[in-house]
C-alpha cells in the first residue's frame, strides 16, 4: 500500500533518471507535430470566435483571455482590499475617535492624524485632519483591523490609483469621507483641519459601487 | 525594344511590390497570429485622428484599421525612420551602412528567378511571369541566398562589439551547417524532374502521377521536402533557429544597429520568409499549378468532359494559386516560429551535420536508384 507521499517520492526518484527515448521520439517529429496541432487549434478556434463575435454569434464564448483595461475591468471580490474610506456617523461627522491605533500600527507610516476635542463628552476626541499618503501605503489592511470603531474601511472597489505627481497620491480628509469626489489632477488639501460643524456641511457620501462588478464610478 | 523593357519593368514591379507587401504584412501577421495562438487580442490601439470635420470618414477608417492592428506597421516605420542612426566608434561608417543593404539586396534579388505564373500570350508576345528566365534558376536562387549571409557576418564583424561578432560567427556556422543539407536535398528534385530551370520545374509538376495524384515534389520527394523545409527555416534565422540573434543571451549581429538600418535587417528576415515560402511552393508544391487545371481547361481524374478555360482565366488561376500557396506557407512558418522553442547551439549543429545532412544524402541515393530503376 502506497501513500500519496510514497507516490510522490517515487515520481521524484524516477524524474532524476532520464527515460530513454524511442527512435521515433528521438526524431522529435511527433512532439513537433503535437505542438503545432495545439497552437494551430487555438489559432483557428480564436479566429473563428473573433469573426463570429463580429456578426453577433457566440457572444458568450470568449475568444481571448485579455481584459482591455480602461474599457473593461476585472471583476473584483467584495473582500478585496481597495482604496480606503472613512465611515460617517448619522450627522455626517467621521466615526473616527482619533485613538491613533491605525497611525500606530501602520507599517508604512502613511497615516497622519491630528486629534481635536469633541464637543460631546461621550466621544471625547475627533480627528481634525486625517490624511493617507497612498504613495507610501502597502495595502496591508492593518489600519482596518486595528480600528475599534469601524471608522476606516478598504471597500471602495477603487484600485486604479494613478497620478502625475506624488501629491496626486495624497488622500485628504474630504476625499477619504467622500471617495471619488475629487476630479483627477486636483491638488489635495494636505492636513486641512475641519471642525465638527464643517464636517456636517460636507456633501453626502456617494453610494458604494455594486459589489463584485469591478466597476467603480468614474470620476 | 522599348515595349519589351516596359513589360519587363511591369513584371519586376509586380514581383517586387508583392514581395515587399507580403514582408510588410508579416509584421501585422506576426502580432495578430501570435496573439490568436496564445488566446490574446494583439495590437489594436495604433490609430490617429485628424482634427477636421471633413476628415470624419477617414478617421472612421483609421479607427477600424487601427482596431485590426494594421496601422501598427506604419507606426513601426515612422518610429524607425525618426530614430537616431548610430554608428559605434569602433565601427566603419561605409561598411556599417553596407551590411544591411547587402543583406536585403540579395534576399530580394533571389526572387528574380522564381516564376509567379504561366507564360502570358498577349498580342502575339510571350511574356513569362518571371523576372529573369535563368536556365540554372535553382543554382541562382541558392547562390543568392548564401551570399545574403555576408551582410550578416559583415554587420557582426564591423560593429566592434563582441556580442555582435559572436552573432555574426554563429550566423556563418549555422549557414554552413544548413546550406549543405539544403543543397543536397534539392539535388533529388533536380534529378527527378531533370531540370534546373524553375519554370520548367513547375511545368513538369503539372502532370499527373498514376492518373490522379498531382506530380508535385512533396509526393515524389517527401524526405527531401522535410529536409528542405527544416534547412530553409534555419536559413531565415527565425525562432527555432535564431541563434545569430539569440535575444536573451547575445543581442545578435545587429546589436549596434538602430533606426532604419535595423529595420532593413528586420525586413530581410521577413523577405527571407517569403522567399523560403515561394521556394517551397515552387519546388515541392507545384508552383503556380492548380491541380487538374491544364492550359486547355479542367480535366478531373474521376472522368467527365474537359471544362474549357480561357487563357486569361488560366493565368489568373495560376497567379492566385501561387499567392495562396505562398501565404499558406508564410502562415505555417509563422506557426512554427511561435510554437517551438529555440535550439541549443550544440543541438543545432547536431541536427544540421548529423541528421539533416546524412538524411539528404540517403534521399539522394534513393532517388538516384529509383530514377534508374524506373527509366
Amino acid at each position: 500500500m502506497s501513500t500519496l507521499s510514497d507516490q510522490l517520492l517515487h515520481r521524484l526518484r524516477d524524474a532524476r533518471k532520464r527515460r530513454k527515448l524511442t527512435w521515433w521520439e528521438r526524431t522529435y517529429l511527433p512532439a513537433v507535430a503535437q505542438g503545432l496541432w495545439l497552437t494551430s487549434r487555438h489559432f483557428w478556434r480564436n479566429l473563428f470566435l473573433h469573426l463570429a463575435h463580429r456578426v453577433g454569434l457566440f457572444r458568450g464564448v470568449p475568444a481571448s483571455v485579455t481584459i482591455q483595461y480602461p474599457d473593461q475591468r476585472r471583476k473584483t471580490e467584495l473582500r478585496l482590499r481597495t482604496r480606503h474610506r472613512l465611515t460617517k456617523r448619522k450627522d455626517g461627522t467621521p466615526r473616527c475617535v482619533a485613538c491613533m491605533m491605525c497611525e500606530t500600527v501602520c507599517p508604512a507610516r502613511c497615516i497622519y492624524i491630528v486629534a481635536g476635542e469633541h464637543p460631546d463628552p461621550n466621544v471625547e476626541k475627533y480627528p481634525k485632519s486625517f490624511d493617507i499618503d497612498l504613495g507610501k501605503c502597502v495595502y496591508c489592511g492593518y489600519c482596518v483591523e486595528a480600528c475599534p470603531e469601524d471608522a476606516i474601511r478598504m471597500d471602495t472597489q477603487r484600485h486604479d490609483i494613478a497620478s502625475y505627481s506624488r501629491d496626486g497620491m495624497w488622500l485628504d480628509v474630504k476625499e477619504l469621507l467622500n471617495p471619488g469626489s475629487k476630479p483627477f489632477g486636483t491638488p489635495p488639501e494636505k492636513f486641512i483641519q475641519l471642525t465638527p460643524q464643517e464636517y456636517q456641511q460636507l456633501p453626502p457620501t456617494p453610494p458604494p459601487p455594486p459589489p463584485g462588478t469591478g466597476i467603480a464610478p468614474s470620476v | 525594344m522599348i515595349t519589351d523593357l516596359l513589360i519587363k519593368l511591369g513584371v519586376c514591379a509586380l514581383v517586387l511590390g508583392g514581395v515587399l507587401n507580403f514582408a510588410g504584412m508579416q509584421t501585422w501577421l506576426e502580432r495578430k497570429q501570435s496573439a490568436l495562438m496564445q488566446d490574446r487580442i494583439g495590437a489594436n490601439r495604433a490609430y490617429f485622428t485628424l482634427p477636421w470635420r471633413w476628415a470624419a470618414p477617414i478617421n472612421w477608417l483609421f479607427r477600424k484599421l487601427g482596431g485590426l492592428g494594421i496601422l501598427n506597421a506604419i507606426a513601426d516605420v515612422i518610429k524607425l525612420l525618426f530614430k537616431e542612426d548610430f554608428i559605434p566608434k569602433a565601427g566603419d561608417r561605409f561598411l556599417h551602412t553596407l551590411a544591411p543593404l547587402l543583406s536585403v539586396f540579395f534576399a530580394l534579388m533571389a526572387f528574380a528567378a522564381i516564376p509567379i505564373g504561366p507564360t502570358v500570350e498577349l498580342w502575339g508576345r510571350h511574356i513569362p511571369l518571371q523576372v529573369a528566365n535563368v536556365n540554372a534558376g535553382l543554382l541562382f536562387v541558392l547562390a543568392l541566398a548564401s551570399i545574403g549571409v555576408y551582410g550578416v557576418i559583415l554587420a557582426g564583424m564591423i560593429s566592434g562589439n563582441n556580442l555582435a561578432t559572436i552573432g555574426g560567427l554563429r550566423a556563418a556556422s549555422q549557414m554552413l551547417a544548413y546550406e549543405i543539407a539544403l543543397g543536397v536535398s534539392l539535388i533529388g528534385v533536380v534529378i527527378w524532374y531533370g531540370t534546373l530551370d524553375l519554370q520548367q520545374l513547375v511545368l513538369r509538376q503539372g502532370t499527373l502521377l498514376w492518373g490522379w495524384l498531382p506530380h508535385w515534389g512533396v509526393f515524389v520527394q517527401p524526405i527531401g521536402c522535410l529536409v528542405f523545409m527544416t534547412a530553409a527555416l534555419a536559413e531565415t534565422k527565425r525562432v527555432p533557429f535564431d541563434l545569430p540573434e539569440g535575444e536573451p543571451e547575445i543581442i545578435g549581429y545587429f546589436t549596434e544597429y538602430s533606426g532604419m538600418k535595423f529595420g532593413l535587417f528586420f525586413l530581410t528576415d521577413f523577405v527571407e520568409v517569403v522567399l523560403v515560402s515561394a521556394l517551397t511552393t515552387t519546388l515541392f508544391f507545384g508552383g503556380w499549378q492548380v491541380p487538374y487545371l491544364t492550359p486547355a481547361g479542367w480535366q478531373f481524374p474521376w472522368g467527365g468532359a474537359l471544362i474549357p478555360v480561357s487563357h486569361a482565366a488560366y493565368v489568373i488561376w495560376g497567379l492566385v494559386s501561387f499567392t495562396v500557396k505562398v501565404v499558406a506557407f508564410i502562415w505555417f512558418f509563422m506557426l512554427i516560429r511561435w510554437t517551438l522553442p529555440r535550439f541549443r547551439y550544440d543541438q543545432l549543429m547536431h541536427l544540421g551535420w548529423k541528421i539533416l545532412f546524412p538524411l539528404s544524402l540517403a534521399n539522394l541515393t534513393l532517388t538516384g536508384i529509383l530514377v534508374v530503376a524506373l527509366k
